[in-house]
């Protein structure tokens, strides 16, 4: 925890941390679920050894193919709707086992998935796994559409999206309905960490985010977003415009929750338009069709509304 | 020690002396009351396993994959519709050679829902890699608990285990029965060292791979000598089990079998009522009739059980799940191709009994038995696949 | 090499129980280098060693090294281009690859 108070130094950081996910798994070229792997490994202090959960997706098929792992610590991957539920086991058998003195090291536990995994299939299983208080982080890298399977919707799935389960067409504008907000569905388990983030600059937000949840005892979670090349449409080299127009735009407020206090962790001075996020992507290229002006307006709208009552709950 | 225990508690009771590391559990009838006991003796510092309260069976079956993996001692109990929510997990538990162990309270599968007993929830994972053991009776349910983890756990095996019951008959059923001292039943199970395990500081483990058709192949091959080496590892395990509790075990029981003409095959606690039909028919008619009670499932003894039947006339399998394919039971499927791959030249004949807890009587017994022995004579089969209890029109039904 | 252990001609008695693997980051073999087609040039002189390349890269292919100055893993570098991209010194350069 004593690190934790350090305060952040982007080069010392760069300079000192190691990768703790490691050269030669598979995921595409320009992934953001990858960057988001290693931030959130590359927080775990050197001293502690950790297991890492993974449920089914493209991290997972892509990450320990076997025989080969792209962990330097110990892995486990289940299925695809139970990362929460099998990490649950893994910590629960860390606690007895030191209880019965078996185990003097320290152990972390952190578990990926999808979105899929986390706001669909594997809900249930991460809502039980928090709500009994595990002491492990679950993170979603949200990429926003089952990518694994080829950009299925998934309830992460931005609305007018074009996915292959919901092609924009002659009479359909991709999907219809609104994201699911699991952060702040999580935050109402009343579990002592909650926080969005994504990359941003010199990467001081989401390593600090991680590392506050991987050291809060008890469960956290973290939702990053990680943009899809493949999925989203847009060139590799742009991950880190697109996550930044995320971010402005107000499409992914950065906050974090500690113990139910909501924080804005990153406030853009000027909020951009909507479109300067949605234009970059292919999969809403119909939005800017004529005649769709109405949907690029309705979907400011619901931006401007879900901003509204984030600064409302961070009491700005 | 002398108890008089449901073969819930007798179960419970065992897992008590035990003392595994990780239960997950999740209620079900008829098998609640598994983790109703053990969570009491917890409560009352009696044992020091750590129960969680997991949201599913799903996540049962999920959270004592994570745990075992994790180099703990786990397990947890279910039925019906529970195993079938964790179906999926039952592979990747065999798959990954997870050596935990299921009490498994046998129920009917929905729908419609019922409550009672049949063997539809555990036939229907016959085919997932699981070491498959069932009881008759409360006592039975109790031993073959206690010897779980020491088949699971042997290095040749690394597969769980699931120790079978039947709903309410068997589970909530009080019977006299004989326990073990806590200290031999420790001894016995004895302290659970994994080799390998994600917690193991000194050698970081990667479990549950994506495997392509180069690997999948070769890894399944060796789920199946696993499964080979489980029967001697049974058959040590029960030897060495008579030792501490004078009480003996095999593949199956023999009852009457030795000079049969007629014979019954047959799984979990029906079996105690063909024992009485068999004891009436020797007494009143003296006719040769006898029984072989199937109490390990998976692997499947197939040699001994030819070996065993290989002087009866007419062979009758009572199937106590359906599984659709127009032909039979799953009991009745592997018992008939035993008997042909030995050659067999007795005649076989299957029922379905049982179903959502029909009760089986002592007369429907007798009523196979006859019929076997009309067959034998004749040679003439009529319906080789049949229901037994089961009202039909145009049948005297009473 | 795990490979000289474990490959796709492997009898099934030298698969690993339950398909574990009980060593770590073994993916190290698998040269996702083969994978690219632009490739990142590294101008040294334009470099100031602000590393804001090292943490954007999807396959920790950009190390800093003993002296404090970034090299590129070009066993693992998939050639996305994102490095290139965020270098406020255009000391990155992505070349069609030949």
């Amino acid at each position: 925890m004593d690190n934790m108070n350090k305060p952040y130094n982007f080069k010392d950081h760069m300079i000192n941390r190691k990768d703790r996910f490691v050269p030669g798994h598979r995921m595409c070229a320009g992934c953001g679920g990858a960057v988001a792997v290693r931030s959130v490994l590359r927080s775990l202090h050197d001293e502690d050894k950790a297991v890492i959960g993974n449920a089914t997706s493209c991290l997972e098929v892509s990450s320990y193919m076997y025989p080969y792992s792209a962990y330097e610590d110990s892995y486990i991957h289940n299925a695809f709707e139970n990362a929460g539920a099998t990490m649950s086991g893994v910590e629960t058998a860390y606690r007895v086992l030191q209880k019965k003195e078996k185990i003097d090291e320290h152990y972390k536990f952190i578990t990926f998935g999808g979105d899929g995994g986390t706001y669909d299939i594997g809900f249930q299983s991460l809502s039980g796994a928090m709500e009994r208080g595990h002491d492990f982080v679950y993170v979603c890298y949200d990429n926003g559409a089952y990518m694994n399977t080829g950009t299925q919707r998934s309830s992460a799935t931005p609305r007018y999206a074009d996915t292959t389960t919901t092609p924009a067409g002659k009479v359909k504008n991709g999907k219809i309905q609104v994201r699911k907000d699991l952060s702040a569905i999580m935050a109402e388990h009343h579990i002592p960490y909650v926080a969005q983030t994504t990359f941003l600059g010199n990467f001081k937000d989401i390593y600090t985010k991680a590392e506050r949840a991987i050291y809060t005892p008890g469960p956290a979670f973290l939702n990053i977003l990680s943009p899809c090349p493949r999925g989203w449409g847009y060139e590799t080299s742009d991950m880190m415009e697109i996550c930044r127009l995320a971010v402005e735009t107000c499409y992914w407020p950065m906050y974090e929750v500690v113990d139910g206090t909501w924080t804005l962790t990153y406030k853009p001075k000027k909020k951009l338009p909507i479109e300067d996020f949605l234009r970059p992507q292919r999969r809403f290229r119909h939005l800017f069709k004529p005649g769709n002006e109405e949907l690029l307006e309705q979907f400011q709208k619901e931006i401007d509304k879900n901003w509204n009552d984030i600064l409302i709950k961070c009491n700005i | 020690m002398r108890e008089r225990l449901s073969g819930n508690e007798a179960v419970a009771y065992a897992i008590k002396q035990i003392n595994p590391d990780v239960m997950p559990a999740f209620p079900i009838t008829p098998s609640t009351e598994i983790p109703q006991y053990v969570s009491t003796y917890i409560a009352n510092g009696e044992m020091d396993t750590e129960f969680i309260h997991v949201e599913s069976e799903h996540s049962s079956m999920s959270a004592a994959i994570g745990a075992s993996a994790a180099g703990a001692r786990a397990l947890t109990a279910t039925s019906s519709c529970g195993l079938a929510l964790m179906w999926e997990e039952l592979y990747v538990a065999a798959s990954d050679r997870l050596p935990i162990v299921l009490a498994l309270v046998n129920r009917a599968l929905s729908g419609p829902i019922n409550i009672n007993a049949d063997h539809s929830d555990s036939m229907g994972a016959r085919d997932s890699g699981w070491i498959q053991i069932y009881a008759e009776s409360n006592q039975e349910a109790y031993d073959n608990f206690v010897q779980a983890y020491k088949i699971a756990e042997n290095p040749g095996v690394m597969l769980p285990v699931m120790i079978c019951q039947d709903g309410f008959i068997t589970s909530h059923g009080v019977e006299n029965i004989e326990l073990i001292e806590d200290e031999l039943v420790k001894g016995f199970v004895g302290e659970y060292d994994p080799v390998h395990y994600l917690l193991n500081a000194k050698e970081p483990m990667a479990v549950g791979p994506y495997a392509v058709s180069n690997y999948y192949m070769e890894s399944k091959r060796g789920q199946r000598e696993a499964m080979l080496n489980a029967k001697h590892v049974i058959l040590d395990t029960a030897a060495e089990f008579e030792k501490i509790s004078g009480r003996k075990y095999g593949f199956f029981e023999e009852y009457r079998l030795n000079d049969a003409d007629y014979a019954i095959v047959i799984i979990g606690s029906a079996a105690g009522t063909a024992k009485a039909a068999i004891e009436q028919i020797r007494k009143t008619t003296h006719e040769k009739v006898g029984l072989l009670k199937i109490r390990v499932f998976r692997p499947f003894p197939e040699e001994e059980i030819a070996e065993a039947l290989s002087n009866v006339k007419a062979v009758a399998i009572l199937d106590r799940s359906e599984m659709f394919s127009g032909t039979g039971g799953p009991l009745g499927a592997e018992v008939t191709a035993a008997l042909y791959r030995a050659k067999s030249e007795a005649e076989v004949v299957n029922y379905i009994y049982g179903l959502g807890g029909r009760d089986i009587t002592i007369q429907d017994f007798t009523e196979i038995y006859d019929e076997l022995k009309r067959i034998a004579d004749t040679h003439e089969i009529r319906d080789n696949y049949r229901y037994i209890g089961l009202r039909e029109r145009g049948r005297d039904n009473g | 090499m795990i490979s000289d252990r474990i490959n796709e001609n492997s009898p099934w008695q030298d698969i690993t129980q339950g398909n574990k693997l009980f060593e770590a980051a073994t993916s190290r073999e698998f040269i996702t280098g083969e994978w690219r087609t632009q490739m990142p040039i590294h101008n040294a002189e334009k470099c100031r060693d602000c590393y804001l390349c090292v943490p954007v890269c999807p396959d920790m292919s950009i190390i800093v090294n003993k002296d404090e100055k970034i090299e590129f893993d070009m066993d693992h570098c998939k050639g996305c281009g994102i490095c290139a991209k965020v270098c406020p010194f255009e000391a990155i350069k992505m070349e069609v690859q030949g």
